[in-house]
């Protein structure tokens, strides 16, 4: 059997999303009463079971939009998303708890997703508390574990959100996602305000996990370097739709698309030696289009460098172009 | 005696706490002048913020306790000023771009009330501007951030906002009205490289064309090697080395320096690094040594007991370190020696 065919099995599929549309109405002023943010606009992917598919792109393309409605806090406009087979939009969007056990996400900005009100040790126990993780006179235990596994001090768990820095609500976050014992996580941008050493130690902790465990992850960074070494496939993402997937390391030394080769050229790096493998520099020019307004044809059209005729009329479709490797453009 | 746009010396920022006063900030100098970029790199928790925060006395009042330090912005102290010069100081000489957009920006009010708030308290003495300038302006502002559709922005709560959208609106919040000095706490963690790449490019021309003074901060040494002249490395508090960007990279000399290189994802692959050995100090009972001992692979016991002092060792590259201080090297030298023998 070949590669793709043993992907398109059902079974080892943990995650799929289907032709996925998530428009926000536009409030405020009367002339733009019928207009929309097309924050997701027909999106495609899967994940497998075990599997870290890396999810970067654009500020403001729909990676987090994306996210959100996988955990049931957005509506979507249409599409389908199915968790180990079941599709979970079903059920007036309204997520079982076993969904809630399993499925847990890092938000991107720990800041407002902690409660100042409440300790960390409040906050940490919540779900070991309503996922029934370990009886009641393990709990003050269980939380100092869960402090131990981001390398957080356990006297942390007196302290608020609002005492503590930046980076540190990132990892209790974290330690907060993992007290449920989930089977798939969604990291979005997990380590961004952390020290490269820091962020050294919770990657390894999760690939640690990762195989320990079997967990699957949707990894959303900014951060290239770092999803060259972590993840097993890489999708990237434009105004709202997909425009390239490919197995890691195909996406870094033959990428396709022209986004992505803008991307992986603007990467800044630390070395002469890094310096080399990235694509020749695209410096970006043009006007960003507004997911209000997405351009006509292929909506990259007002800043490729490659564009031809055809493209500010037709939308390319996705192409496989060798296997595992899907690109949207009209020159692949 | 030269005088520098901003000179902070020996400062000390402290926290109380319950367990007793956190000392965070321990005695940091830091200088920059009109025209110039530095960047400011260093752990999770080092106190980046604090000190910043510090200079722009917007710590909460009742738990910071600054013990000792001076902060001189044009010669004059900041820590002795009166809340009218400070508000001068907000208001003319000092922005800062906040590490968090979520507690920098008001979830019930419009990104352009807040940046038309903005705009008013910075230009209060000039003639009152209406709401046509303002929005102008705004609009501009918004553009210069590489956000599409500023108008509709403007009519936009944050929440409507992607994480990088909010953090560019801080951003255009900090440069709508420029001023002398510009502080940005980590202004790129959301932003995909190729915008991250067109406001550095906007930064320079700040800095460039009108003499801004840059202090970046950030987590990436990626960033700080594209953009800043002169690196300032920071652990626990301390600075522990400062150098022009080109000689840290080729040269970096101390042990945190060298680990923190050695813990960069590579674009080139290998997997990650193991992380620098040992945890975060304790602020509450800070060693009296180097702060680094306890996690330092060439630590001795003079390290343990004693503060090491910034020393000068090639021009304007300084580290504070006993390894590179005559008596260590010497004894350093005999032990390895003996080591050699058995
Ligand atoms: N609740 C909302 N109401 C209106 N618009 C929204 C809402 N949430 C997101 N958007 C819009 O949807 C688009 C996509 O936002 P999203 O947060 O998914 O981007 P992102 O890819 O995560 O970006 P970043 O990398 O900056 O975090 C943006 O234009 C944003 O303004
Ligand atoms: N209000 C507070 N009360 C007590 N401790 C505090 C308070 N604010 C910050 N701290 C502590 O001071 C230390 C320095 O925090 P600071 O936010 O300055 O670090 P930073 O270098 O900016 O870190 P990061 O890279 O995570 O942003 C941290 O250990 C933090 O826990
Ligand atoms: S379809 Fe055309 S405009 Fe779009 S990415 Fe390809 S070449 Fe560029
Ligand atoms: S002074 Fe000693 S402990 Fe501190 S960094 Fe240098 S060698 Fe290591
Ligand atoms: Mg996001
Ligand atoms: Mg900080």
């Amino acid at each position: 059997m070949n590669e793709l065919k043993q992907q398109t099995t059902v079974d080892s599929k943990i995650l799929s999303v289907k032709n996925l549309r998530v428009y926000f109405p536009v409030e405020g002023s009367k002339k733009s009463a019928h207009k929309y943010v097309k924050a997701v606009d027909g999106v495609d992917f899967f994940i497998n079971e075990g599997e870290i598919l890396g999810l970067v792109g654009e500020s403001g393309s729909g990676k987090s939009t994306i996210a959100y409605t996988i955990m049931g806090m957005n509506k979507p406009k249409e599409g389908s998303i199915l968790f180990k087979g079941e599709d979970i939009l079903k059920n007036n969007d309204k997520r079982s708890i076993s969904f809630k056990k399993d499925v847990q996400i890092v938000f991107q900005d720990p800041g407002s997703s902690l409660n100042p009100f409440q300790d960390i040790r409040q906050i940490l126990k919540l779900p070991l508390k309503v996922h029934k993780i370990v009886s009641k006179n393990q709990l003050d235990e269980a939380v100092g574990k869960a402090l131990d596994r981001v390398e957080l001090p356990r006297n942390f768990a007196y302290k608020t959100p609002t005492s503590i820095g930046g980076g540190e609500k990132q990892l209790v976050s974290i330690a907060r996602a993992l007290c449920s014992e989930p089977k798939f996580i969604i990291l979005d941008e997990p380590t961004s305000s952390l020290d490269v050493s820091i962020q050294a130690k919770i990657i390894n902790m999760l690939l640690k996990l990762h195989d320990e465990q079997k967990l699957t992850y949707l990894f959303i960074t900014h951060d290239l370097s770092l999803m060259r070494n972590i993840s097993t496939r890489v999708a990237i993402m434009y105004l709202g739709k997909i425009c390239e997937v490919a197995p890691t390391k195909t996406f870094y030394t033959r990428p396709l698309h022209p986004y992505t080769q803008m991307l992986l050229s603007s990467i800044p790096v630390i070395s002469e030696e890094e310096e080399e493998l990235k694509p020749k520099k695209v410096v970006s020019v043009g006007e960003i289009p507004s997911p209000v307004d997405i351009p006509t044809g292929c909506s990259f059209h007002t800043r490729c460098n490659k564009k031809i005729d055809i493209c500010s009329q037709k939308d390319p479709f996705m192409r496989e172009v060798e296997p595992g490797h899907f690109v949207r453009c009209h020159l692949a | 005696m030269n005088e520098h746009l901003l000179d902070i010396r020996n400062l000390k920022s402290w926290y109380r706490t319950y367990q007793g006063y956190a000392q965070v900030v321990d005695g940091v100098n830091l200088t920059i002048d009109a025209g110039k970029k530095i960047g400011i790199v260093g752990e999770s928790g080092c106190g980046k913020t604090t000190t910043m925060k510090s200079v722009l006395r917007v710590l909460d009042e009742r738990k910071a306790y600054l013990p000792e330090g001076e902060i001189l912005f044009k010669n004059q102290n900041i820590l002795k000023m009166r809340e009218t010069e400070l508000q001068q100081i907000r208001r003319k000489n000092i922005s800062m771009i906040s590490q968090e957009p979520s507690a920098a920006l008001n979830p019930v009010f419009t990104v352009g009330q807040q940046i038309f708030d903005v705009i008013s308290y910075s230009t209060q003495d000039d003639t009152a501007k209406n709401k046509k300038e303002l929005t102008d302006i705004a609009i501009k502002a918004i553009r210069d951030v590489f956000i599409p559709d500023p108008e509709r922005i403007l009519e936009c709560y944050p929440h409507q906002l992607s994480g990088g959208m909010k953090q560019r609106i801080c951003i255009a919040m900090a440069l709508v009205i420029p001023r002398e000095l510009l502080i940005a706490d980590e202004p790129g963690t959301a932003l995909d490289v190729t915008i991250q790449d067109q406001i550095h490019r906007l930064l320079r021309a700040l800095v460039d064309e009108k003499q801004t003074a840059l202090i970046m901060i950030t987590h990436s040494l990626g960033v700080v090697r594209e953009l800043v002249d002169q690196i300032y490395v920071m652990y626990a508090g301390n600075i522990v080395e400062v150098a022009t960007t080109n000689e840290l990279f080729k040269n970096p000399l101390h042990p945190y320096t060298r680990g923190l290189m050695d813990c960069v994802p590579r674009l080139s692959g290998g997997g990650i690094s193991a992380g620098i050995y040992g945890y975060v100090p304790d602020y509450v009972h800070p060693t009296p040594g180097c702060r680094f001992s306890p996690r330092c692979p060439y630590v001795k016991e003079i390290c343990r007991v004693q503060k090491p002092l910034m020393l000068e060792i090639d021009e304007g590259h300084t580290v504070a370190c006993f390894r590179y201080t005559d008596s260590f090297t010497e004894q350093h030298r005999q032990e390895e020696s003996i080591g050699e023998r058995a």
